[in-house]
């Protein structure tokens, strides 16, 4: 770059200058700003500035009850809102030793798969036209309209749900529900063809992405980066076969481990999980049993004095949930250790010596949902 | 390693840690004097190996405040819960850990904001979510805010 | 007087003589220009706002929307509500801007759009300018286009702008190369660099038939140099909205907004009309060597239609790839010019070299 730019500007090219990638930016996905610290277009280090949407979820949470912290727990994460509520739901039904019904348990997993499967729907659309291919956009959320329209039928909203209870189900699936996924399974396996065509074996694509943003499996662990991007750089970390729930040990998927760790990975590691994620569902949706769709449970829920962890798979890594209870309706301290919080803080580390463009490949490849970030 | 044999370990290695009954996890409180060298042992000894630490909460009992880190090996699927206690409200101070494990950098940033929670050799301890002239740490028990917080 | 639609030089002769007739030489100059001025302004500014509309078009067709049609028949008025909307806006100043040259920049883009379109024929006898140098002139002048982006971008005192206007202005040095070789390609084919002369010459086949394999080749790195020449496709990281909101063009707004926007549009038109005209055999219809039947055929169409269906052909190759393709990065894009499309292109010319020593085209 040097040798090319002639501007009658002082020595801009030496020097280090900052650029603020503010709150509202195209292409952050959310309100992040980012203080890039530049040379020329070489990003030298880069300072997340976080907190614009801090709502203090975890201290409401130590005044609301255990039902009413689901409706919390939907807006961290919000496109993962079924399995955050599924993990409050698992810690409250293990401290209360309350067995749900199998009918839940298959319940639960299918709508969590399905919620992955939209979750990474819009991560591809908004990674493509951050990359500049607009079309990619229109055809991610087209394909999510049909899952949207599956959840409308049966929990009655298209994007946070509170369906989980602790117990069980807030009501019933709707009879067509079976029906109207396996169609949607038909209809996305031709189309997913489509994305492969349109983004994945793209020239451009490959370029702007092989060898960018590099993470090692060490710094992976260390900076606590899991989801699809740790396991892009080679760590196991899949909560769903580690420490399974739901009925994910009845259904066979693979955990698939990449090698390099770069930002083409991090998007193939996805598209993977796409696929697993149908063949999961495939396998429990003829199979759900009949049943209750809720356990007995008193009308106030007061877990025993105590601490209780419980971990899930998001979408975008592992999700912990940590209770300290004395023994109240409410939870003493409720901490969330949400996954987009440990990805955010390799952002600094895998960017250092790339571009701005770079930047938001690395970005939009890490997939962050900023919510969840600052609760 | 199953919990029997690594609580001898860790008993081993930090005798005045204090083993708490009955919990989810293998559940120690070490004295905050012995946590960053116990950290080290922990990652580097391959037979130990814990590489990750999956959680790092501070909680505020009122009589003390108290840091709680989760951690797990990937090599060898064991778990491990420490907790380390500090009763000075207003000057609490830990060693941090992120040199051990780089995750901890944010996190004990989000501790020190909300719970007020100092970590001695921390790279860059400054506030996370709220503004640097914030007053007052909004997850303590004893936080009043009488124009954000609304008490019904 | 005896109208074809034909051809014009019988309509153009008869204007010509008529001003001559009744005014003094010096005025019926002046009157002439001002005709040609006011037609090649009204030519400008509707088919901008076709191209405008035509774009949100095609690209709605391609991401499976229906696009505007709210505003008159299938949104055909679009475009029109945008411009009144642009005209009534704020224009916001710059306290520490450069105030002169912020002025200045979007009409040099506008200016040299203009003087490049001048050079174009665009039916037999609707020719404004007809240079002996023809495509000598509209490279030269079209690259005058890459000072007004600069200057927009230096002026507006905002880092975001600057780092877009530097990447514009690496990018179209770079492939006004690309673009100048490919058609010394074409003028090693035809012979001369007269616009009206090149047509002519396509009478028996459009060159790139013609010219067969380098032919072919100039014309793919035309489509792709003039692509990255206007700052289109997937070569519009100056403008590239997700990474630094508008580029050089940030701190524009109203109708200096406007003016690079249809800046943009324009330079699209002119460079599919010089792939048309020079690829493509502008405004001669599609004849076959020998075939008199069917030349005579294909005659029937008027030269006008040819020449619009072409360029509107080539245009909606630019804008398909555009909306398919991700951006390229900066270092890729001058990769691509400087280590693969410029040996291409001096290679492509002395295979077309030897050709035509040889004689080896049709």
């Amino acid at each position: 770059m040097k040798e090319i730019i002639n501007l009658p500007v002082k020595n801009v090219e030496e020097e280090e200058y900052h650029i603020n990638m503010g709150p509202q930016h195209p292409s952050t996905h959310g309100v992040l700003r980012l203080v890039v610290s530049l040379q020329g277009e070489i990003v030298k280090n880069l300072k997340p500035h976080c907190g614009y949407i801090h709502r203090g979820i975890e201290k409401m949470c130590e005044k609301d009850t255990y039902p009413q912290i689901i409706h919390l727990t939907d807006r961290m994460d919000y496109l993962s809102a079924h399995i955050n509520n599924h993990a409050v739901c698992l810690l409250v039904e293990k401290a209360l030793e309350v067995e749900v019904p199998e009918r839940v348990k298959y319940i639960r997993t299918i709508v969590d798969e399905l919620n992955r499967i939209a979750s990474h729907q819009l991560w591809w659309c908004s990674f493509g036209m951050d990359m500049g291919g607009l079309t990619c956009f229109f055809y991610g959320l087209r394909d999510r309209e049909k899952i949207l329209d599956i959840f409308e039928e049966s929990f009655g909203s298209r994007l946070l749900h509170s369906y989980y209870t602790p117990g069980g189900l807030m009501m019933d699936i709707h009879p067509d529900f079976q029906k109207n996924v396996k169609a949607f399974i038909k209809y996305f396996r031709k189309k997913i063809k489509d994305y492969d065509d349109l983004l994945t074996g793209n020239v451009i694509m490959q370029l702007r992405t092989k060898g960018v943003g590099i993470l090692s499996k060490e710094d992976a662990i260390s900076y606590g980066v899991t989801g699809p991007s740790g396991r892009a750089s080679g760590f196991s970390c899949d909560v769903r076969k580690h420490h399974p729930y739901g009925v994910y040990d009845k259904a066979d998927f693979k955990e698939i481990l990449g090698t390099t760790g770069d930002t083409f990975e991090r998007y193939m590691m996805r598209m993977h999980e796409m696929h697993e994620s149908m063949k999961i569902i495939e396998q429990l949706i003829d199979n759900i049993p009949a049943g209750d769709y809720t356990a007995k449970m008193k009308a106030v829920l007061k877990l025993p004095a105590g601490e209780y962890f419980q971990r899930v798979e998001a979408a975008r890594g592992e999700l912990g949930v940590y209770v300290v209870s004395d023994g109240n309706k409410s939870p003493y301290r409720m901490k969330f250790r949400s996954p987009n919080f440990s990805n955010l803080s390799v952002l600094d580390h895998i960017s250092r010596g790339c571009k701005i463009a770079d930047l938001v490949a690395i970005g939009g490849s890490l997939d962050y949902v900023i919510p969840d970030i600052d609760r | 390693m199953d919990n029997a044999v690594l609580k001898e370990r860790i008993l081993g290695l930090v005798p005045d840690a204090e083993y708490q009954e009955n919990k989810q996890f293998l559940t120690f409180i070490i004295p905050p004097a012995k946590m960053h060298e116990l950290a080290f042992k922990l990652k580097s000894e391959s037979d130990l190996a814990f590489d990750y630490l999956f959680c790092l909460t501070g909680v505020d009992m009122v009589k003390f405040l108290e840091v709680v880190y989760h951690l797990e090996s990937t090599t060898h699927q064991h778990q491990l819960e420490l907790k380390v206690r500090t009763d000075d409200r207003v000057n609490g101070a830990v060693d941090t850990v992120c040199d051990i494990w780089r995750t901890a950098e944010f996190h004990e940033r989000e501790i020190f904001d909300l719970l007020g929670i100092r970590f001695t050799n921390h790279p860059d301890l400054r506030r996370l979510f709220l503004e640097e002239d914030w007053i007052g740490h909004p997850l303590r028990k004893d936080y009043v805010d009488e124009v954000n917080i609304v008490e019904l | 007087m005896n109208f074809s639609i034909y051809d014009f030089t019988s309509f153009t002769q008869w204007i010509d003589k008529f001003l001559y007739d009744n005014l003094p030489a010096f005025w019926a100059v002046v009157v002439e220009m001002t005709i040609i001025g006011i037609v090649v302004l009204l030519f400008y500014a509707l088919v901008g706002l076709f191209l405008v509309y035509a774009e949100r078009k095609v690209c709605a067709f391609m991401q499976n929307r229906v696009g505007p049609n709210r505003v008159g028949p299938y949104g055909f008025f679009q475009t029109i509500a945008d411009l009144f909307k642009l005209l009534m806006k704020e224009l916001v100043y710059i306290k520490n801007a450069d105030k002169l040259l912020f002025n200045i920049a979007p009409f040099i883009v506008i200016i040299a759009s203009f003087m490049a379109i001048a050079a174009i024929p665009f039916a037999k006898g609707l020719h404004a300018i007809d240079f002996d140098i023809g495509i000598l002139y509209v490279i030269a002048v079209s690259s005058m286009g890459v000072v007004g982006i600069l200057l927009a971008g230096w002026s507006s005192n905002n880092k975001y702008s600057l780092i877009g206007a530097m990447r514009s202005g690496a990018q179209i040095v770079s492939y006004e190369l690309s673009v100048g070789l490919s058609l010394v390609t074409i003028i090693i084919l035809a012979g001369t660099m007269q616009f009206s002369a090149i047509v002519e010459g396509q009478a028996n086949g459009w060159f790139i038939f013609k010219g067969h394999i380098p032919a072919f080749i100039a014309f793919i790195v035309f489509l792709i140099a003039s692509t990255a020449e206007t700052n289109r496709g997937p070569f519009d990281l100056a403008e590239a909205e997700s990474e630094l909101t508008a580029g050089f063009h940030t701190e524009y707004s109203g109708i200096k907004f406007a003016f690079f926007f249809l800046a943009e549009y324009m330079n699209m038109f002119i460079v599919a009309s010089i792939a048309a005209t020079v690829f493509l055999g502008g405004w001669m219809p599609f004849h076959v060597g020998g075939w008199a039947g069917f030349n005579h055929i294909m005659d029937f169409i008027p030269p006008f239609i040819w020449y619009i269906g072409k360029t509107f052909f080539v245009i909606w190759v630019m804008m398909w790839f555009k909306w398919t393709f991700p951006r390229l990065r900066i270092d890729q894009l001058l990769t691509l010019e400087w280590k693969y499309l410029l040996p291409i292109n001096l290679v492509n010319i002395l295979i077309m070299a030897f050709i035509v020593l040889m004689g080896w085209h049709f």
